[in-house]
């Protein structure tokens, strides 16, 4: 599946995960965020737009090659997926949705790496039910106001601006579905506090809150009561992302048993040369290659212009539960080390536990999975 | 304005190292990697290329493989590559490893602001033979062990790392600098880089196309040709744990070690 210039990439994301961001992991946990120095350095690279057309300030590289990227960044460090996410939440909608001038003026900055740009759906009452957000925008003039909150923000501290989901009322009373871009900088925008998680330390998550916030209507993205539209145009490919965070996650924490299990010596030899140890490791290294195939799959069936809904549900849903799985294995051989902060396998252990949650939960994957292959 | 960097594909002897029967290194059972100080090389020729917009041109004698590395330095930035590379260079020592190198050079052309960088040593040889050979074969000034390199107007200026200093030295273009690992941090690939890489020019030159260089000598090429004889090659043993002498009669400590040299016939 994969040619040499992803080899090459693999190989290159892999030395640059290990040479730099691995020595920022410590100050990202303890701050919240990875330092602006390692997202210039990472810009300068062209980590940051590897997917996104060269036209928009991106690399032109195909979807699977960030796939393969975002899985070798994830092996090191889960919590800096997000840096990444043009590539995927932040930049695809406004790619596939967006007008020129938007793309311009929105997206190449985000694929260069010189903005963040958040993705605003969920709502504190609503999540993958986007019927029940309550986000509105009515129209004044040649303006929207937006008066709402959106909540659990990827990069909501420090984006620059964000696609935000909002229903415009219409005058007989039935509601828009639309999606709008929105800079921080304008009146009324403003962020919640930092929110403190189980796992993800290194990356920064908070609400977002509009009150009277004018949008101009250029930045209506899609058409308005198109927002159905904008949130499924990047559905799949932000799922089959979330699955190699999952995947690069997993051999993260596999590396780290194998590591480990050479090292502790008990009853006289290293754990690794134990039948529970190898076996224990052999079963995860074939669950996380399996996991590894459909992603890569998916990703291909993206590329080729495919619909990946289905490839893209069955990906996210088992390598998020296998991603558990190891950890939880992982952190089994580790014994009593690997509960103890300061061991990366701890950290591995709370950042995987997002994975069957975000980007559509794993009982959302099996909705869709199901309603695909049996009678509705 | 345009440099010519000489790289090697070498075995990554910071693993374990596997040598054959014969003495020579197994190659095949080893990973390979653009050795260290060439990497330098290339960097110092894109920091020029950064400045003065030149262009880069890598340059290897190997086996089909080396293409792989080539591809590496082109991702990295470098413009073009050249593969020296043919069945009867095959066990080339320094001396006629640089005589092929030499004449891909010249086959590539130099020209009066041309600079050709070098590596220093390749990990696998540790010789620090061949960049020197090819200065001496196409007569050009050279400056070794460069930790820091300045250009402007046609003129090199290069700070020598020696053991106990520095040595300034300035030479006009063309010339032959071989650099260390001090000189500079290699940049990565970039994606973009990746992605582009393989579109750029990449030229195998084989005996056929360089035997009427002036500088080819059949006789002296190749394994054959070769005037080095290696008699053996060998992993050498790790060094066993020392002993301490402990004590507190310095007098009887001195006296216990060489009685013990003494005994080996060391003393």
């Amino acid at each position: 599946m994969l040619d040499k210039k992803h080899r090459m990439i693999q190989q290159l994301t892999r030395e640059f995960a290990v040479s730099e961001i691995e020595p920022c992991i410590d100050y990202a946990e303890e701050h919240g965020e990875f330092p602006d120095e390692l997202w210039e350095k990472a810009a300068r690279y062209g980590f940051m737009g590897c997917c996104i057309p060269v036209e928009y300030g991106g690399q032109g590289g195909d979807f699977l090659s960030s796939i393969v990227m975002m899985e070798q960044i994830c092996r090191t460090a889960v919590g800096a997926a997000s840096m990444f996410m043009a590539n995927s939440l932040s930049g695809m909608p406004i790619l596939k949705c967006g007008t020129e001038e938007q793309k311009q003026k929105y997206l190449r900055p985000v694929a260069e790496g010189k903005k963040r740009c958040a993705f605003a759906l969920t709502e504190p009452g609503a999540g993958s039910d986007t019927g029940a957000l309550t986000t509105t925008a009515r129209q004044d003039g040649d303006h929207f106001l937006l008066n709402g909150r959106k909540t659990f923000i990827t990069l909501g501290p420090t984006c620059d601006w964000a696609v935000v989901f909002a229903n415009v009322l219409r005058d007989d009373g039935k509601k828009a579905l639309t999606a709008f871009i929105v800079e921080a900088d304008w009146p009324g925008f403003s962020r919640g506090k930092r929110e403190q998680k189980l796992g993800l330390h290194a990356s920064g998550t908070c609400d977002l809150i509009f009150e009277d916030v004018r949008v101009p209507k250029e930045n209506v993205l899609g058409t308005v009561g198109g927002g159905w539209k904008v949130a499924g145009s990047g559905l799949s490919a932000g799922r089959i992302n979330v699955s190699s965070q999952a995947l690069g996650g997993a051999q993260g924490c596999l590396d780290e048993a194998i590591k480990y299990s050479g090292e502790r010596v008990q009853f006289g030899k290293p754990i690794g040369k134990f039948q529970n140890t190898r076996f224990k490791i052999a079963e995860m290294d074939a669950k996380i290659e399996a996991g590894r195939q459909i992603i890569y799959s998916a990703a291909e069936m993206v590329d080729r212009g495919e619909d990946a809904l289905l490839q893209a549900s069955r990906a996210k849903y088992y390598m998020s539960e296998v991603a558990n799985e190891v950890a939880y294995k992982c952190l089994q051989i580790h014994g009593g080390y690997g509960y103890m902060n300061g061991f990366a396998i701890e950290r591995f252990y709370r950042d995987l536990r997002i994975m069957p949650v975000y980007e559509g939960t794993s009982e959302v994957q099996l909705m869709v999975i199901s309603s695909a292959i049996m009678n509705k | 304005m345009k440099i010519l960097v000489c790289v090697k594909q070498v075995p990554d002897t910071s693993g374990k190292v596997a040598v054959n029967a014969d003495g020579t290194l197994n190659r095949a059972s080893m990973p390979v990697i653009t050795n260290p100080d060439d990497k330098n090389a290339v960097e110092a020729a894109l920091k020029l290329k950064d400045k003065y917009g030149c262009k880069v041109i890598v340059v290897t004698m190997g086996p089909a493989a080396a293409e792989s590395m080539l591809r590496e330095l082109l991702a990295m930035g470098a413009d073009e590559a050249y593969l020296l590379s043919d069945r009867v260079f095959g066990g080339s020592d320094t001396f006629a490893t640089s005589q092929v190198i030499a004449a891909g050079l010249s086959h590539i052309g130099i020209d009066e602001d041309d600079i050709v960088f070098c590596g220093r040593q390749a990990i696998d040889g540790d010789t620090a033979q061949v960049g020197p050979q090819i200065a001496e074969k196409l007569d050009l000034p050279q400056i070794t062990y460069a930790g820091k390199i300045d250009y402007a107007d046609g003129k090199v200026t290069v700070q020598r790392m020696l053991e106990d200093g520095y040595m300034t030295i300035e030479t006009k273009t063309p010339c032959l600098v071989t650099c260390v690992k001090e000189l500079n941090e290699p940049r990565y690939m970039s994606i973009k880089g990746i992605l582009d890489c393989f579109d750029k020019p990449m030229t195998v030159l084989t005996y056929e196309d360089l035997k009427d260089e002036p500088l080819i000598d059949a006789t002296t090429i190749g394994l054959q040709g070769s005037p080095t004889n290696i008699a053996k090659s060998f992993t050498p043993p790790p060094k066993g744990a020392g002993t301490m002498i402990r004590g507190v009669d310095e007098t009887a400590m001195v006296a216990e070690l060489t009685a013990r040299l003494n005994a080996k016939h060391i003393l």
